[in-house]
This record gives C-alpha cells, structure tokens and sequence, in this order.
C-alpha cells in the first residue's frame, strides 16, 4: 500500500480526452468508407490519424509538463507502473489470439483438412486431393481441377536462419543496449543514457526497415501475401502487427531519447523511460515467439 | 500544467460549470452518473428493439417487419443490451462507489476514466448507424460467426470498429479499476477488509484485461477475411470457421462474468445490511468469485457443443462448467446463510436483491442444464436458451444493477426515493419478467428455434403471453425513470448513513457526498470495515 497519502493528485478537467475519442470516432469512420470503397474515406481517416497524433501530443505535454513542475508523488508513480503492466498484458492478450489461431490452424483444422479423425469426409467430398502439410503452400480449393482458387500459391516460404535471424539478433541487441542506456540514467551518465538509447532506437528502425524489405521480397517474388491461403494470413497477421508495435515502440523510445538529451529524468524518478522499456521488452519477447512459431519450426 | 493536489485544508467543493464539466470531466462521480445514464438511455433502446421482436412473434406469420430486420433487431438488442447497458451501468456503480469504498479522492487515472466513458457514445453511434446503410445493421446474431456476418453489407466495417472501440473503452476502464483498488486504498483498508462490490469489480476488471483484447484479435481476423483476402476462417484457404467460434467464446464466455460478477458484489453489500448481520463467509465469498473467474477461461466450447468437436473436447468443457456451479453454489449459500436469522426488512434493494438470488439461482440451474453435452444437444439454440440467459442477465444482472441504483440512490441524491413507487417497480417487474421468460422454457423443450420471426401454430399461446409479458416489463421500467427523476429532484433527505444497518466507508461521508470523495484519507479499522 502506498504510504504518501499526504496530498492526492487529481487533474483538472482536461479536453485530451474528448479530443482522443473524437479522434479516434473520424479515423474509424474514414477506415469504414475506405474499405467499403469510398475514396473520401481515405481521406477522413488521414484526417482522423492526424488528429490521434495531435491529441498524444497533446495529452503527453501535459503529463510531462506536470511531472517536470513536480506534481506527481509516489501515489501517482505506482499508478502509472500499475496502469503500464497491466496495458502489456492486455497487449500480451491481443497476440494470443493471433497465436492462438495459429496453432489451432497448424494442429487442427488444417490436419482436419487433410483428413485426419473426424475431418475424413469433409476431405473425402471436398477436397480429396489436399495434402495436410505445413508451411501451407498449396490450399484445399487449389487442388480441384477447373476451380479458380480464390488465393495465391506460395511459391516459397521464408527461411528463419536468414534475415528473419539477423532480425532477432538485432532485437535481442536493442534489449541489451536498452538496458545499457538506463544503467547509464540510473548512475547519472547522461552521456550513456543518450548514446545508448540512439543505438536503441536505430536498431528498432533497422528491423522495421528489414521487415519492411522481407514483405516487398515475399510479395513480389515469393508470391507470399496475405492472400495466400491460411499460411499468408497468419504470417502476416503476425509479423505485420508485431512490426507495427515495433513502429510504435521505437517511436516512443525517439521520445524519451529526446527527453534524455534535454535533460528530462533523474537517477531515481523515470517512469516514462521504464515503461517504453517495459513494452520494449514486450516486443522482443513477441518477436521471440515470433521467430520460433511462425519462422522456424 | 494546471493540477489540483487536493489538501484537507485547501479543499472547497468546487465544480466546473456548464457542458465543459461533462465532457473534460476528470471526477469519478460525474463520470459515474454520465456511465449511468448512458446505460439507462441504452436500455430503452435495447428495449425497443426487443419490443419489435416481441410485437413480430406475438402471432405466427410475419406481421410488422421483414424476417432481415427481425434479425437485425435480434442482434443489435444484443450488443446494445451488453456493450451499451450491462457494462456501462457496471462500470458507472463502480466509477461511482469503488473510490469512496476504499477511501480515494477519485480514480487512480480521472483522465483516461474520462476516455473510458467518451466512447461510448460514439462507439454506439458506429453501431447504431449501420442501420442506415446499404445492407442495414449486422443480423447475423451479436457472436459474428463467419461466414454468415461476412455477407453483411456496408456495416460490416462499422460494426468491428465499433467493437474494437468498445473493447478499447473496457480495457482503459478495467485498467483504473485495478490501479484505483491496488494503489489508492486509505490506510488500514486490507485486501481482506474490501467491500465485496470491490472485490467483485477488481476480478471482473482482470476479466476484461484478458478477454476483451482477444474479441478484438477475432474481429480483426473477420476484417482481414473480408477485405484482404485472407483465409482465417475459410476452409478452402487452409482456414476454419470453428475458428472463430473458439476465439469469440473465449472471450464470450469470461465476458458472462464480466456482466454477472458486479451484480453478485452488488447484493452482498445490500443483503447484509437488510438482514443487520455482517456478510457470511466473506472470504468464502472472495475465494468463490476468483474461482469463478479462473474457471470462465476453460469453459467457452459449451456454447459450441453441437459444432462437432472431439469428443475429448466434448467431455473436458462438459466437466469444467460443472466445476463453476460449486464457488456459484457456495455464493448462493452465503447469501441465503446472511439471511438466516437475521432481522429483516424488505426496503426496495432488499426485495430486487432477493430477487436475483431467487431468479439467477433459476438461471443457473438451466445453465446446468445446458452444461451436460448430450442434453445440450437438444436445447441447443432453442427458446430454452434464450430463456436461460435472459433469466441470468434481467433478473440475475439487470435487477442486481437496479439494487444498487435504489440501494446508494440516496448517497447520489441526498434525497430518499419514494418507497412506495419503488415497490411498485419491484413487483411489477418481478412479476412480468417471469411471465415473459418461464414460458420461454416451455417453447424452448417444445423445440421453437431462436432467432426466427415466423413459428409454428403450436407455439401460438406461450408466445402471446411472452409478448404480453415483455411489454408490461418493458412498460414498468419506466417507473424505474420516474423514480429516479422523483429523487433527484427532492424528498426526504437521507442521513449519511441512508440505512439503519448499512456499513462502509461510503456511508461515512455526507449524502449527497462531496465533490472530491476522500480528501484526506480516513482510517480504516475492522469496526469501519465491511459489514
């Protein structure tokens, strides 16, 4: 329980909020019409992303200005560490069920496909030439004759121990020169912290930036996209929204790098750094499930 | 930045004035009634709707409406009665009664509380207007299982970005919840001392941290499959679409708890203080509702039993949801054994509070029912369905959520309601709800299918007085309204402690409360502490 119970700190009314959520209300309309074919769409989601970006600078000015001036206290600080934690849990969850689909597709229903237990006549009747095997390259409507299959044949997969490696070296790379930069901040070494957290940021761009080129190589030359079949799906599902968190966590770590170099944060005191590194961390161990499940084996 | 570090000596009651304390409101009490009233508003629409089904199956034949629009009332009555009624009436009492139970100012994060409650409206705006579209609003029943909800028309986006914004809302609100009970407790206030309002709310808030996020992976998957040729739940790409049965319910079936759990904490706060004897078996009580909330996670394919599973699957999920009525037989038992002796009186809380332990111990026993597969097998989307749930969620939940309403209605106010129109409401409800869901039973074994706008001849009398039934429900609800605009409005003013044996830190603050709940933290000690 928390022992500084001297003053409370509320916030006063705030337009953050309203702001977020009318935001957030113009993006999903702009996605709707966009997908149902509206090209004004496109352009009210623009409008509505922008106005996202507007209001996290805007609410996180606020929350900085008003830890610089002190008014945060170690109540307000076990909140935040409460309210991060269990934000990544609910992340942790998202991506359970992308994985959680992903082996329900690979031990089930494709061997069911394939004919296996209770799957015989559904592959019998349907599609008596699919063969259950995984990476998936070929799906059961392809192998009928004289049907246009809805989806693309994969004509490889990509291999783990390639780029997909060179990636994982990179990440587990970004958590040890993360982890570098806050003993740096904890024994007041500015200079560390900085040095380290740039390196921490590039190495993040640079996987965005392999991952990037891995899904133009899969789409314009190994005919893998996510509509290829189940085996796209998951895989870009996947790896598209992990390189998105990925996006997301590096330029959060822009942000505390740039708080660092204008003197923001004290040896004992640095929440906001913590918690970018918590979710950082996050993504590694994503990308780790990642390079086995969906990569490797 | 502007900020208030709220003093015990520099405290004044000081509110924003006009629409700006609404909308930029960072106050647990104003964010509270706004949660409120946006459920009330919720439920009459949800109730209208229902009205409609109800009008169309009062004769066989089609009447009043298209069999398409049938369906989509069905479905959006659905989400609206969940997402727009049950949840946000939870999270108002808890916005509303968590912080002066544990002895708090406000919310952990007032801001984000803020945000929590916004999307709401909005959110329902994305939903509700997919009426309005080509293709009218989702009618393939509120669980979206492919590929039937695929073949929804321009409101298909809508629907899942609506859903990703309420799941979105959920989780912000959940996450205050356990930042505000772990973080903002007053001195002596233990785990063990909590309400259990609070700790029912603190359970269901982990309930949807872990649940919520997952609806929101399987919507998305349902987008995708639409609109970018992917193959999830296609079974000529390699996909399923059990798949999406599995992901849905397992949110769905913690999502049950999610909606039942506040309403359990809701009657043991009041059954105690009509009976003027503390809880029996608090911690008995505590252990029962993380059981519950642990098993709902290895229980969601008893909704799926006749999809064609494994029969390991079968059995497993058979088994398991029999294990959930023991910690629910042990609530039960506790509730009844607060009773025993105790020196009753039966003030209008009392009598809904009852209410639920009678009709939700009904509910769960269909329940059980249901649980044993082979039964299932014949009840399974049947009328005996649809009358187990909505015997579980209107007189298990909804009139657990009016208890609390009456119950704290004069810490709101100030003011007592008036008991008389109270009672009225109690026994006009009570009364019309069993007669609008009891037969539900019959047609259900008798084999009447849900979800359909046309019968059987045979199924001609029980529908009538279903209809007969839902209208007089939906009819009395409106006393619930005059009630409330009666009470805020004036009347007899309540004491701090509103109730003769009410206990908690709550009804150690004036009524109405002020502005800023606790602005030095009080002590709290086993007299102070839950009855």
């Amino acid at each position: 329980m928390s022992d500084s119970h001297g003053a409370y700190f509320i916030p006063e009314p705030s337009r953050w909020p309203i702001v977020g959520t009318l935001a957030l209300f113009t993006s999903f309309i702009g996605g709707g019409m966009m997908l149902n074919g509206s090209g004004f769409g496109t352009f009210i989601l623009g409008l509505g992303v922008a106005a996202v970006i507007y209001m996290f600078c805007g609410w996180f000015s606020d929350v900085i200005g008003e830890s610089l001036a002190g008014n945060y206290n170690k109540q307000v600080d076990v909140s935040f560490r409460w309210g991060m934690s269990w934000f990544i849990f609910s992340e942790v969850m998202f991506f359970a069920a992308f994985f959680g689909a992903l082996f329900y597709i690979r031990v089930l229903s494709v061997p069911w496909l394939g004919g296996e237990g209770a799957g015989f006549a559904t592959n019998q009747f349907l599609w008596p030439d699919f063969e259950a095997v995984w990476p998936l390259l070929t799906t059961p409507d392809m192998t009928v004759a004289g049907i246009d299959s809805k989806f693309l044949a994969i004509k490889e997969v990509i291999p783990a121990f390639d780029v997909p490696l060179w990636n994982t070296i990179i990440l587990l790379t970004s958590g040890a020169t993360l982890t570098f930069a806050h003993w740096g901040l904890q024994k007041g070494n500015r200079k560390a912290l900085c040095w380290w957290l740039a390196v921490t940021v590039l190495l993040g761009f640079l996987f965005v930036f392999f991952q990037a080129e891995e899904y133009a190589h899969a789409y314009h030359e190994l005919d893998l996209t996510m509509s290829s079949g189940v085996y796209g799906s998951t895989f870009f599902m996947l790896t598209g929204f992990h390189g998105f968190h990925v996006t997301m966590g590096a330029t959060m770590l822009l942000v505390i790098l740039i708080r660092s170099m204008k003197g923001h944060f004290s040896e004992h005191d640095h929440f906001a750094f913590e918690g970018v590194a918590w979710y950082w961390h996050f993504v590694d161990v994503v990308w780790l499930g990642l390079f086995i499940f969906v990569y490797w084996i | 930045m502007s900020y208030a570090a709220v003093h015990d000596d520099e405290h004044h009651d000081h509110k924003p004035t006009g629409i700006g304390r609404w909308l930029f409101s960072t106050n647990h009490k104003d964010i509270g009634t706004m949660y409120l009233v946006f459920a009330l508003i919720m439920f009459f629409i949800g109730g209208a709707m229902a009205m409609v089904i109800r009008a169309e199956l009062f004769q066989p034949g089609l009447q009043y409406v298209d069999p398409q629009f049938f369906n989509s009332m069905t479905t959006v009555h659905a989400l609206v009665m969940i997402f727009g009624a049950v949840m946000p009436a939870g999270v108002g009492l808890a916005n509303w009664m968590i912080p002066m139970m544990v002895g708090a100012p406000d919310m952990a994060m007032p801001r984000m509380n803020n945000m929590s409650f916004w999307i709401l409206p909005f959110a329902f705006t994305l939903l509700l207007s997919t009426f309005f579209m080509q293709g009218g609003a989702p009618a393939g029943g509120w669980t979206m299982y492919p590929p039937l909800v695929l073949q929804l028309g321009d409101g298909l986006p809508f629907l899942i970005f609506a859903v990703h914004f309420l799941g979105l809302s959920s989780i912000m609100g959940a996450i205050n919840i356990i930042a505000t009970v772990f973080n903002m407790r007053a001195p002596g206030m233990t785990f063990m001392r909590l309400p259990l309002f609070v700790w029912t709310w603190i359970i269901t808030a982990f309930l949807l941290i872990a649940a919520m996020p997952v609806l929101a992976g399987g919507v998305t998957m349902l987008l995708t499959d639409k609109f970018f040729g992917t193959a999830f739940f296609d079974a000529a790409g390699g996909g399923d679409p059990v798949m999406f049965q599995h992901v849905f319910w397992f949110f769905g079936h913690p999502e049950v708890y999610i909606l039942v759990l506040p309403s359990f904490g809701i009657i043991s706060q009041i059954i105690p203080t009509f009976a003027r004897k503390p809880l029996f078996g608090y911690a008995s009580m505590v252990y029962a509702t993380a059981s519950i909330a642990f098993l709902s996670f290895f229980v969601w394919a008893h909704h799926m039993f006749t999809v064609g599973m494994p029969l390991a699957g079968e059995l497993f999920f058979m088994y398991a949801t029999m294990a959930i009525a023991v910690p629910t037989g042990v609530k039960v038992f506790n509730w009844t054994a607060t009773m025993w002796k105790g020196s009753m009186t039966f003030e209008t809380p009392m009598l809904f509070a009852i209410g639920v332990l009678f009709m939700f111990t009904l509910g769960g026993f269909t329940g059980l029912m249901m649980g044993i597969t082979p039964v299932d097998f014949q009840y399974h989307d049947t009328y005996f369905i649809v009358a187990h749930f909505h015997y579980v969620l209107v007189p298990g939940i909804v009139f657990g959520i009016i208890s609390g309403v009456y119950y704290w209605l004069p810490k709101w106010t100030g003011h007592m309601y008036d008991e008389t129109l109270g009672k009225w409401h109690f026994w006009t409800s009570t009364i019309s709800v069993n007669i609008l869901f009891f037969p539900m039973h019959f047609l259900g074994l008798a084999g009447m299918p849900r979800r359909i706008p046309d019968y059987n001849t045979q199924f001609t009398d029980w529908n009538q007085i279903i209809s007969i039934g839902g209208f007089a429900f939906g009819l009395s609800q409106l006393l619930l309204v005059w009630v409330v605009i009666k009470c805020v409005r004036g009347g007899e003013k309540a004491t701090d402690q509103v109730w003769e044996g009410a206990h908690g830190l709550e009804f150690t603050l004036s009524s109405p409360p002020p502005f800023h709940s606790f602005t030095t933290p009080p002590e709290v000690t086993d007299a102070t502490a839950h009855s």
